[in-house]
C-alpha cells in the first residue's frame, strides 16, 4: 500500500514538497533498479537449484554423440542446407524478378497473373508446398521433377521465395525514380534495355537488405525438405539432426544442428542491418 | 549558308492530360544553328512541350517533325529517333549506379554500337569540353550539382544529337554554380548546336537566344527576338511575367511606364 502512493506521485499535477522530499525520482529509480536485478537473481537461483543438470547434459549435450555427428555435420548436412537454400534462392529470385516485371506490366493479363501466383503462394504454408510437390508425381504420373531430390527441395524452397521476393522487387523497381528511365529513354534506350540496363541494377542495390533477411528464412524453411523424404547424401541439416537423435535416443544432436543454423543465421542478420544502415547513409 | 529544313518543326501541338488541356496548339520552329529559348510561368506547360519534342509524352494531336522525320507519326522507330534529340533535365537524372564515365558511355554502346574505345575515346573528349574531365571515375553522389548538370550534357552530347533540350538545366543549382553550366551552354550554342531552351535565366536568353517564345496557359504568347521580348515586350501578360521575373521582391501594383 505504502508503494501504491510513491508510484501515483509523478501524475500528480502540482507536486507537494512533503511528496518530493520523501523519494526523489533519482532515488526511486534506484529502487525500481534494485528489484528488478533482486527478481531475475532469484529466478536464476531457482533454475540453477532445481534444474536436473546431470539428466539434462546427459540428453542435449552428451559429448560423445556431439562428436559422432562432426565431420558429416558439415560435409553433408550443413552443405545440403547451402544447396537447397541457395538453389531456391537464385530460382526463387528470377522468377521474382519476373514476376515483379509481369505485376508492372500494362498487359493486364500478366498483372493478373502475377497476383494471383503472389497471392497463394504467399497465403500457403511452406509446407503443404512440400507436400504437394511430395504428392505431384501421384496425381501427374509421368511428371517428374528434374535433379531428384535436390530439384524437389530447391523448387519447393523456390516457389515460395518467388512469391516474397517479388513483392520486394516490385517496391525496389517503384522505388527507382521516374527520371532515370526518362534519361535512359531520352538516350535512345529501348523501353527493354532501359529495365536491363538503368533500372533493375538500380532496384536490385535496393533490395539487397530485405533480400538478405529472405534468404535467412529460406534457410529455415529449409528444414522442410525433411517432409520430402530424404536419405542418405541428400539430408539436411534438421533431418541429419533428427535421424542421428532417434538413433542415439538423445537430444543432443539437435542441440548441435541448432548452433550451426545459428552460426549463419545470425551473421546474415547483421549483415543485413548493417547494409541497410549503409543504403540509409548512401541517401 | 544554303537554307536547310529546320531542325525541330512543332505543328498545332496538343496534350491534355484527362481533361486539363495543358498545351492548346503550339506552332514553333527552330533552325539549324538557332537557340531558342521558352520562358513562362509556372505550369503554363513549357516542360510539357519540351518533353513532347522527344516523345517522353505522347502528344493528343498535331506533329513533331525533327530533321524532316514526322516523330509523331504511328509508324516511326521511336527509339531511332530519339538519338538526334539529346534532353538535358531540372534533375539531372544521372545513372548512380555508375561512374561519371559509365554514365557516357553506356548509351553510346548499347544505343549506337560504338566499339569501347571509339565510345570512351568520345566521352573523355565531352567531358573535358565541359571541365569535368578529371571525375571521370567518381560516381554522382560525389559530385556538386553544377558538376552533375555538366556530366549530363556531356552525356547527351556524346550521342551527336542535332538538337538539345534543356529543361530549367540550373533550376536545382546552387547559385554560385549556376554559371558553370551556363558557361557550358553558351559555349554549345556559340559551336552553332541547335537548342531549345526552358529557362529563367533572363540574361542568358537575352545574350544567347535567336529567339524567344513566352508561354502562359499553354499557348505561346509571344514570340520574337529577344531583345524584343524581354526588352520591349508587346503583351501585358509578358509585362507581368518579366516585372515578377526581374525583380522579384516588387509590389504587384507598381506602374509599368
Ligand atoms: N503527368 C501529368 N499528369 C497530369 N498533369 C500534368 C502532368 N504533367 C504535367 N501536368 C500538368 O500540366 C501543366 C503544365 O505542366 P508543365 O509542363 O510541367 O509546366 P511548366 O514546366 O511550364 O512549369 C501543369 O498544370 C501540370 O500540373
Ligand atoms: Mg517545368
Amino acid at each position: 500500500m505504502t508503494d501504491q502512493s510513491t508510484t501515483t506521485e509523478p501524475n500528480a499535477p502540482a507536486p507537494t514538497t512533503a511528496g518530493a522530499a520523501r523519494f526523489s525520482p533519482r532515488r526511486r529509480q534506484q529502487v525500481s533498479r534494485l528489484l528488478q536485478y533482486l527478481i531475475l537473481l532469484t529466478a536464476l537461483a531457482a533454475v540453477v537449484l532445481l534444474a536436473d543438470w546431470e539428466g539434462l547434459a546427459q540428453n542435449f549435450a552428451k559429448p560423445d554423440v556431439a562428436q559422432q555427428a562432426l565431420p558429416a555435420l558439415f560435409t553433408v548436412a550443413l552443405a545440403n542446407t547451402m544447396i537447397y537454400t541457395l538453389g531456391g534462392f537464385l530460382f526463387g529470385f528470377l522468377s521474382g524478378l519476373l514476376l515483379a516485371l509481369m505485376r508492372l506490366s500494362t498487359v493486364r493479363a500478366y498483372r493478373w497473373l502475377a497476383i494471383a501466383y503472389i497471392e497463394i503462394f504467399r497465403g500457403l504454408p511452406a509446407l503443404l508446398i512440400f507436400l504437394l510437390i511430395l504428392f505431384l508425381p501421384l496425381a501427374l504420373p509421368g511428371l517428374e521433377v528434374p535433379g531428384g531430390t535436390y530439384g524437389q527441395g530447391v523448387l519447393g524452397l523456390a516457389l515460395v521465395a518467388a512469391a516474397y521476393m517479388a513483392e520486394t522487387l516490385r517496391a525496389g523497381l517503384q522505388a527507382v525514380p521516374r527520371g532515370q528511365m526518362e534519361a535512359a529513354r531520352s538516350l535512345g534506350m529501348s523501353h527493354a534495355r532501359s529495365m536491363v540496363t538503368i533500372i533493375i541494377p538500380q532496384a536490385i542495390r535496393i533490395v539487397i537488405p530485405p533480400t538478405t533477411n529472405q534468404f535467412v528464412s529460406l534457410l529455415k524453411d529449409s528444414s522442410l525438405v525433411l517432409f520430402l523424404g530424404v536419405s542418405g547424401e541428400y539430408v539436411e541439416l534438421t533431418k541429419y539432426g533428427n535421424d542421428l537423435a532417434s538413433q542415439h535416443a538423445n537430444a543432443t544432436p539437435i542441440l548441435v544442428v541448432g548452433v550451426t543454423y545459428l552460426l549463419v543465421t545470425i551473421p546474415l542478420g547483421y549483415l543485413a542491418v548493417r547494409l541497410e544502415k549503409r543504403q540509409e547513409k548512401g541517401r | 549558308m544554303t537554307s536547310m529544313a529546320p531542325v525541330v518543326e512543332i505543328r498545332d501541338l496538343h496534350k491534355a492530360y484527362g481533361q486539363h488541356e495543358v498545351l492548346k496548339g503550339i506552332d514553333l520552329t527552330v533552325e539549324a544553328g538557332q537557340v531558342v529559348c521558352v520562358i513562362g510561368p509556372s505550369g503554363s506547360g513549357k516542360s510539357t512541350l519540351l518533353r513532347c519534342v522527344n516523345l517522353l509524352e505522347q502528344p493528343s494531336a498535331g506533329k513533331v517533325i525533327v530533321q524532316g522525320v514526322e516523330l509523331t507519326h504511328r509508324d516511326v522507330d521511336i527509339d531511332a529517333a530519339r538519338r538526334r534529340v539529346g534532353m538535358v533535365f531540372q534533375q539531372f537524372n544521372l545513372f548512380p549506379h555508375m561512374t561519371v564515365l559509365q554514365n557516357v558511355i553506356i548509351a553510346q554502346r548499347r544505343v549506337l554500337n560504338r566499339s569501347r574505345a571509339e565510345a570512351e575515346q568520345i566521352a573523355r573528349q565531352n567531358l573535358d569540353k565541359v571541365g569535368v574531365g578529371m571525375k571521370c571515375d567518381s560516381y554522382p553522389a560525389q559530385l556538386s550539382g553544377g558538376q552533375q548538370q555538366r556530366v549530363a550534357i556531356a552525356r547527351a552530347l556524346a550521342m551527336s544529337p542535332s538538337l538539345m533540350l534543356f529543361d530549367e538545366p540550373t533550376s536545382a543549382l546552387d547559385p554560385e554554380l549556376v554559371g558553370d553550366v551556363l558557361t557550358v551552354m553558351r559555349r554549345l550554342a556559340a559551336e552553332g548546336m541547335t537548342m531549345l531552351v526552358v529557362t529563367h535565366e533572363m540574361a542568358f536568353a537575352r545574350d544567347v537566344a535567336d529567339r524567344v517564345v513566352f508561354m502562359d496557359g499553354g499557348v505561346i504568347v509571344e514570340e520574337d527576338a529577344a531583345a524584343r521580348v524581354i526588352g520591349d515586350p508587346q503583351h501585358e501578360r509578358t509585362r507581368t511575367f518579366l516585372r515578377r521575373v526581374l525583380d522579384p521582391t516588387a509590389q504587384p501594383e507598381t506602374t509599368t511606364h
